[in-house]
């Protein structure tokens, strides 16, 4: 039940690019122009901590890059493309860095670009325990360093029936996490947000507690989707969208996708997440994008895609957002409308 | 042509000595501070229209204009409500001729942001505005509050207040705290978790209502 290999997608699958009409077209990259307007990062790198890596040290330049203070139109090399990036066109990159619900900096959408100016995402270290053989804190660097970095387009579902596509860069989540060794106890793997009210405003306002907790059940985790991301448009993460390192879990709601990740614990247990114990009738643990379910106050049949022109139809919303045939099969005998 | 006598144009620019002062007060209001109202109600429309024509509105342009001109929608419903607390509590008498207009206002903007919800968010979904309106509760409300203005800006001519007899007019315009309270509920419902905005409104309205209820208390 903790892990479910035999229920996976083979290696293989993943590779073979399959074009369905709801995929992201590559002609919908957004054009190179649209970097320009980046704000600059102006703080100094911090070089890599040269603490003991329990990882391998296999050095790709793109990892080497990492350990600077990530700058704007700075584009990360060497990047692996996945053979199956959504079709759908990329969201213009301002829309997508200056419409974001981060509370940790404030809680309108365009707070998070406003007030994260002074956010230090270096150097950053991810302290890992719970059910797992190698816990311990881990540099930023010796996380990523192992793995090639990938960029992913992924339409990216709102809750709030919003949406946009994404082309990410990360490493599947289950890569990662298997160099932790979780436990056959692990059946679940919380996330925390780095909780520091100096650099991020939002925290001292209380509306939500602090800090903020999402979680996967480890199957979902392990998931070829998941994706550990560390940047996206190919360049590191901006602070606004969750630097320096985010989950990207494409078939359930944004909220799901936690930003800024300082600590990973495997659980026995279901961990408690935030927007859950806030408000549980409107938020579930499982959060999949169902247009089936809707949010007590609102549909989510459709979707806004940011980008849309000012009169034009939303967007139908589809089951797990478009992703039904890789994951799906992790919820068959559930009730989803139940375990929302 | 017949010629305008120098007397009379001078009468009509000017205030004549003979003149009770609270005429001419009702000529200031009317031809100076009236227009002005006027013009300061549409203040927000340029503003928003200027940022339309200029920057734009965002990455999400549809919930901009419609949160923008739901905003101002409530703001207005709250600014007319609290005309006649604010003219009974500081002897401003010359207020009360001020309330028909931004009561007016307020019905004009809660028509824009329906517009706005039917044609930018919507698009025309006519069977997702109607399972929004069933099912929503806080859409519910707000197309609650937009029908209980219609009539009250119907009746809002001298002609109709005569037309029905002002009892039976008062009694229908009690209708607009019915709509305050709406506003400030639908409001509260739509948001995620920042409150302090709404609770603000919702402050402001148990004042003006307060104070309603005090002075009947006293009469």
């Amino acid at each position: 039940m903790s892990d479910r290999p035999d229920r996976r997608a083979p290696l293989g699958r993943i590779l073979i690019r399959r074009v369905r009409p709801t995929d992201p077209k590559p002609s919908d990259i957004t054009p190179k122009a649209v970097f320009d307007g980046r704000r600059a990062f102006l703080r100094a790198a911090a070089q890599a901590a040269a603490g003991a890596a329990l990882l391998p040290t296999i050095a790709p330049a793109a990892v080497e890059a990492a350990a600077e203070a990530p700058k704007r139109g700075q584009p990360i090399p060497n990047l692996a493309k996945w053979s199956r990036s959504a079709a759908d066109t990329p969201t213009d990159y301002k829309l997508a860095t200056t419409y974001n619900n981060f509370y940790e900096f404030g809680f309108d959408k365009d707070e998070p670009a406003r007030f994260s100016r002074n956010f230090k995402p270096r150097p950053w270290t991810v302290k890992v325990e719970g059910h797992a053989g190698k816990t311990g804190v881990f540099d930023f660097d010796d996380l990523i360093r192992p793995h090639r970095l990938e960029e992913r387009i992924y339409r990216f579902r709102c809750v709030e029936a919003w949406s946009m596509v994404v082309p990410w860069v990360g490493i599947p989540l289950g890569d990662v996490l298997k160099h932790f060794e979780p436990t056959a106890n692990a059946k679940y793997v919380a996330f925390e947000t780095l909780y520091r009210p100096s650099e991020m405003p939002g925290q001292l306002q209380t509306l939500i507690k602090w800090p903020y907790v999402e979680a996967l059940r480890i199957d979902e985790a392990m998931n070829p989707l998941s994706l550990l991301t560390v940047g996206m448009y190919g360049e590191w993460l901006p602070n606004q969208n969750g630097a320096p390192i985010r989950l990207m879990v494409p078939w359930k709601y944004g909220f799901k996708s936690i930003k800024s990740i300082v600590r990973i614990v495997f659980t026995e247990t279901q961990p408690l997440t935030s927007w859950s114990l806030s408000q549980p009738r409107e938020y579930g643990f499982y959060a999949n994008v169902n247009p089936n379910v809707d949010h007590p106050r609102w549909s989510q049949a459709k979707e806004r895609r940011l980008g849309d022109a000012f009169f034009s139809p939303r967007h139908p919303t589809l089951p797990f957002n478009g992703y039904a045939e890789d994951v799906a099969q992790l919820y068959a005998g559930m009730d989803l409308a139940k375990l929302y | 042509m017949p010629r305008t006598s120098l007397n009379s144009t001078r009468a009509w620019i000017l205030p004549s000595s003979t003149d009770p002062p609270s005429r001419i007060a009702n000529r200031i209001v009317n031809r100076i501070a009236k227009p002005l109202v006027f013009a300061a109600c549409l203040l927000p429309l340029a503003w928003l229209a200027q940022r339309g024509l200029t920057s734009g509105f965002g990455a999400h342009p549809q919930e901009y204009v419609n949160r923008f001109l739901g905003d101002w929608a409530l703001r207005f419903l709250l600014i007319a409500l609290a005309v006649t607390p604010v003219r009974e509590a500081f002897g401003l008498a010359a207020l009360a001729r001020f309330r028909r207009m931004i009561g007016l206002y307020a019905f004009f903007y809660v028509c824009l942001h329906v517009l706005s919800y039917v044609v930018a968010t919507h698009f025309f979904d006519w069977a997702e505005i109607l399972k929004d309106i069933l099912k929503r509760n806080y859409i519910t409300v707000g197309m609650a509050v937009f029908l209980m203005l219609i009539p009250l800006a119907a009746t809002s001519t001298a002609a109709m207040v005569k037309r029905i007899g002002a009892a039976r007019w008062k009694t229908l315009h009690r209708l607009a705290y019915a709509a305050g309270i709406g506003g400030v509920v639908h409001f509260y419902m739509m948001v995620k978790a920042d409150v302090r905005e709404p609770l603000l409104y919702g402050a402001i309205l148990a004042l003006l209502l307060g104070w309603r209820i005090y002075k009947k208390s006293r009469a």
